[in-house]
């Protein structure tokens, strides 16, 4: 029994994450001024790095992209109860769907790839999650066991298909052939010129499309009802008469698909070939951009962008400041992700029991949301 | 005042000041809590005489638990003084009040799963960093507790290995180890059978013999009157009254916990059965492990009647639920809703029975009925959030499941009128009303209904029971489950006693005894019983 309350809702999704934050960065301040920097003109580094113009706020862009993708990955299969640790392979897969159509239709305006660019990735990263679903909902895998498997999985058949099947003759390196210009997507810079030649190109207007989507299907869709139901509570769910195995098959799909957009990002708006590793963790990144965002479109955007700064911000603070390596910056990422995502929890009772302060002195009578309940 | 004979029957009320406090084991006096807008206990003045039952009876957030918390050290009081044995003490946490001799038995268990008796019963209580000392006196201890209140238990028993009704023996038996002289009980038979209930009670009354001294937090009035000495009724968090249990009667306590008259008594009028609506035909059905828990069960259901299932729980019943509603897959037989066969199998059964007309009120409601994280209105539509009321298309139309659920919460009288608060924050009772009016509301052809008053306070018990009667009374065709034998007894119009997985016996509700429905419920009576009813029909 406990006489703490939940807190307000402002404060859960507001007060607690910057206050995890301004945490992450007082420790990482620590860290830099352990190795004698000033952690001052870091922070400034990072913030100007990230920001600091249209060159610096297109790269932020262009990681966050990738990172709003995983984030929605996880937080739908959250909402189910799943929790999809397999973003990292299902975007990486989701690629082989990408290049395939990419290089199929190279000859043609992107206009046309872009959308088969997009279903064939939904596609193949969501078979990489419909996988893991199956094995779970007709056998009883667990799927955190099974998609960090099958991230591995991923990883070695990518490595055969690029280096034995799409590499050219004559090529050394792993890699794909390259699309034809037709094929590529344009920056967003051709249309903003402030953005000049950044990565950020038009699939982070798919990125804010899925926010958009994942916003209705989950709040105001039946069968966003019942797999939240499902996510509740799977007795309910099975009373209420929805088949819960054909539910964790598909949102474990629809999970798999969203990862796989990272795929489209990389593949058409970026590099215009299928390399190696491009994933680049950002699946991992997104369980704490979904953890971050409370499995919420709006709070995954916020924690996206954060993500995508850090990323962009960290790659700059090397050349700002020589003393900072790259693996320092790496650290400072860790110590953000492990505040804001592992330990996020952290500061919640300490921050029920300042508010109950509050709430009980002042105005014995304040009309509480919720009526006094004994169990 | 007749404070100086035990037996004087306002004596429990207060001592008045007397010198002779020292007949009290705990004196609540004046205690006061609010949590916010809610004043949980409003000046309570409470005398535990020492050696005594004493029964806490009220609705569910009448306050009963918040006072068991202050007097157990979970809770601080804004004012008013507790004292122990006739002196005051300022109990600041639960290790304070064990100190103090005051132990408490919680509703839900605080057991390690898979540890043995032994080891729960020392958890908290090891006296050195080495566990076999420990150990070897916890067990000569376990023995003399075994021999003084025929408190036995298998010391080595793995907890998740034994009936709920030996955890709850272990729970008193770790108060009593730490030297409980008074032990609090908060709502101790919610999870037992009617014999472990039974057993419980004897062995409440073995500790009351030896000196110890109990409270008793319940809601079951039959509890009340079948253990206690006295009794406090408590009433939006004040004391309305404190009587000697043999000076009263059931009707007075239901009166002064509601305030106002209850009808403890079901009343409707005949039944008039049309024609069969539910038929079950060879029913057979498997539990998750394999186990077959309802074998080759044949019953009818006709419109216009109420039939009650009797049995001790744990004995097919909640199989036999699941099947019928299609939440659990039939291993054989054939389910008939006005003479179709239904398809139930596969894991969206559920959704297909209810298609057919067949709403199901579950046993348990927060496990199965509800998804408490959800809002009240989303619960007012779970099962039937593909009914095209609620839009077209994939899209729920939010606002028109809204409106309904704000109709069903005037008319079930459903607190706090709030479509949008989340479920967890209704009283047990309301919970239950919200699943009642969504199953009902739907105007099913059959309606199956598990324990509908489990956990639920006496005022809602009256309406749900006049529910059901409403329904049978509208030509519905009412299942009734219930581990509650006057339920049964006062609602159905025919009882079907189930044991072992089988159907052992029908009888008439207006004939039968507790005794005969007893027997059968434990498996020694006949598949013919009209004839032991004629028999015995005065034995009560």
């Amino acid at each position: 029994m406990s006489t703490l309350r939940p807190l307000p809702r402002w404060a859960d999704i507001l007060l607690l994450p910057i206050i995890n934050l301004a945490l992450a960065f007082i420790v990482s301040g620590i860290v830099v001024f352990a190795i004698g920097q000033n952690p001052l003109a870091a922070l400034e580094a990072i913030v100007g790095g990230a920001f600091g113009n249209g060159y610096n706020f297109g790269y932020t862009l262009y990681y966050s992209t990738n990172f709003i993708f995983t984030g929605l990955a996880v937080a739908v299969a959250a909402h189910a109860g799943l929790f999809n640790i397999g973003g990292n392979g299902q975007a990486y897969i989701a690629g082989l769907g990408v290049i395939v159509v990419a290089l199929a239709m190279q000859a043609l305006p992107w206009w046309l790839t872009f959308p088969v660019a997009i279903l064939a990735g939904a596609a193949v990263g969501g078979f990489w999650g419909f996988v893991p679903g199956w094995l779970q909902a007709k056998r009883g895998s667990h799927v955190v066991i099974t998609t960090i498997m099958f991230n591995f999985v991923a990883a070695a058949i990518m490595v055969y298909m690029v280096v034995n099947v799409l590499k050219p003759d004559g090529v050394l390196a792993p890699e794909s052939a390259m699309i034809a210009p037709e094929g590529r997507m344009p920056k967003l810079g051709a249309f903003i010129p402030w953005f000049k030649n950044t990565d950020v190109n038009f699939t982070l207007l798919l990125a804010l499309g899925c926010l958009v989507g994942v916003y209705v299907l989950v709040w105001h869709t039946r069968f966003g009802y019942a797999m939240r139901a499902l996510g509740h509570n799977p007795t309910a769910s099975t009373y209420a008469g929805s088949s819960n195995s054909r539910i964790i098959m598909i949102v474990m799909t629809l999970s798999g698909a969203l990862a796989g957009m990272v795929a489209v990002n990389q593949v058409v708006g970026v590099q215009y070939r299928l390399v190696l590793d491009y994933v680049a963790d950002a699946g991992f990144v997104g369980i704490a951009v979904a953890l971050m965002g409370r499995n919420h479109p709006v709070g995954i955007l916020f924690a996206a962008l954060l993500f995508g700064a850090l990323y962009q911000g960290g790659n700059e603070l090397q050349y700002v400041i020589p003393g900072l390596s790259k693996e320092m910056v790496v650290v400072i990422q860790a110590l953000v992700i492990l505040f804001t995502g592992a330990m996020e929890g952290m500061f919640r009772p300490g921050l029920q029991r300042l508010f109950g302060l509050f709430a009980r002195a002042p105005r014995p009578d304040a009309p509480a949301a919720v009526a006094g309940k004994e169990s | 005042m007749t404070s100086a004979t035990p037996s004087g029957a306002s004596s429990a009320q207060r001592p008045s000041g007397a010198a002779d406090t020292s007949d009290f084991a705990i004196e609540l006096i004046k205690i006061n809590k609010r949590f916010g807008p809610v004043h949980a206990n409003r000046d309570i003045d409470l005398a535990i005489r020492r050696g005594s039952v004493h029964g806490i009876v009220g609705e569910n957030g009448a306050g009963k638990s918040t006072l068991m918390s202050i007097l157990y050290g979970f809770y601080t009081a804004d004012s008013g003084e507790i004292r122990v044995n006739g002196t005051p003490h300022a109990i600041t946490d639960s290790r304070h009040a064990l100190a103090l001799g005051i132990g408490m038995v919680h509703q839900h268990f605080m057991l390690v799963d898979n540890f043995s008796i032994l080891e729960n019963v020392i958890l908290g209580a090891e006296d050195n960093a080495l566990l076999g000392p420990s150990l070897e006196r916890a067990r000569k201890e376990l023995v003399r507790l075994a021999k003084d209140y025929r408190l036995d238990v298998d010391p080595d028993a793995i907890i998740e290995d034994v009936s709920v009704g030996t955890q709850q023996r272990v729970e008193i038996l770790k108060a009593l180890y730490r030297g409980a002289d008074v032990l609090i009980l908060d709502e101790p038979t919610g999870v037992l059978t009617p014999s472990e209930a039974d057993d419980l009670f004897r062995v409440l009354r073995e500790l009351r013999d030896q000196g110890k001294t109990i409270i008793l937090i319940t809601h079951k009035l039959r509890e009340i009157m079948a253990i206690t000495d006295y009794v406090s009724v408590m009433r939006q968090g004040a004391i309305v009254e404190t009587l000697k249990t043999t000076d009263t009667n059931p009707e007075q306590l239901a009166e002064l916990m509601v305030g106002r008259r209850v009808l403890l008594r079901v009343e409707k009028g005949p039944a008039h059965p049309g024609e069969v609506l539910l038929s079950v035909e060879n029913l057979v059905v498997k539990d998750d492990l394999g186990v077959t828990r309802v074998k080759d069960v044949s019953f009818t259901v006709r419109a216009g009647e109420i039939v009650g299932i009797a049995g001790v729980a744990g004995n097919g019943q909640s199989e036999l639920l699941e099947s019928v509603s299609g939440m659990r897959d039939q291993s054989a037989g054939t389910v008939r809703l006005k003479g179709t066969p239904l398809s139930l199998q596969g894991d969206d059964g559920a959704h297909r029975a209810r298609q057919a007309g067949l709403a199901h009120v579950p046993e348990d409601r927060q496990r199965m009925g509800l998804v408490t994280a959800f809002e009240e209105w989303e619960n007012s539509i779970l099962g039937y959030q593909d009914d095209p009321a609620y839009g077209k298309g994939p899209l729920l139309d939010i606002e028109a499941a809204r409106r309904e659920a704000r109709e069903r919460i005037k008319k079930f009288d459903i607190r706090p009128a709030n479509e949008r608060l989340k479920t967890a924050n209704f009283s047990g009772g309301n919970q239950q009303k919200i699943v009642l009016a969504r199953e009902m509301e739907r105007n099913p052809d059959v309606l199956i209904v598990g324990q509908p008053t489990r956990g639920v306070d006496i005022g809602a018990i009256e309406f749900i029971h006049n529910q059901i009667i409403k329904m049978r009374d509208a030509g519905k065709a009412i299942l009734l489950v219930s581990v509650e034998l006057d339920e049964i007894r006062s609602l159905a119009d025919r009882i079907l006693v189930m044991f072992d997985g089988q159907i052992v016996g029908e009888a008439d509700p207006a004939t039968a005894t507790e005794r005969d429905l007893g027997l059968m419920m434990a498996g020694i009576g006949n598949k013919a019983p009209q004839a032991r009813v004629a028999a015995e029909g005065q034995g009560e």
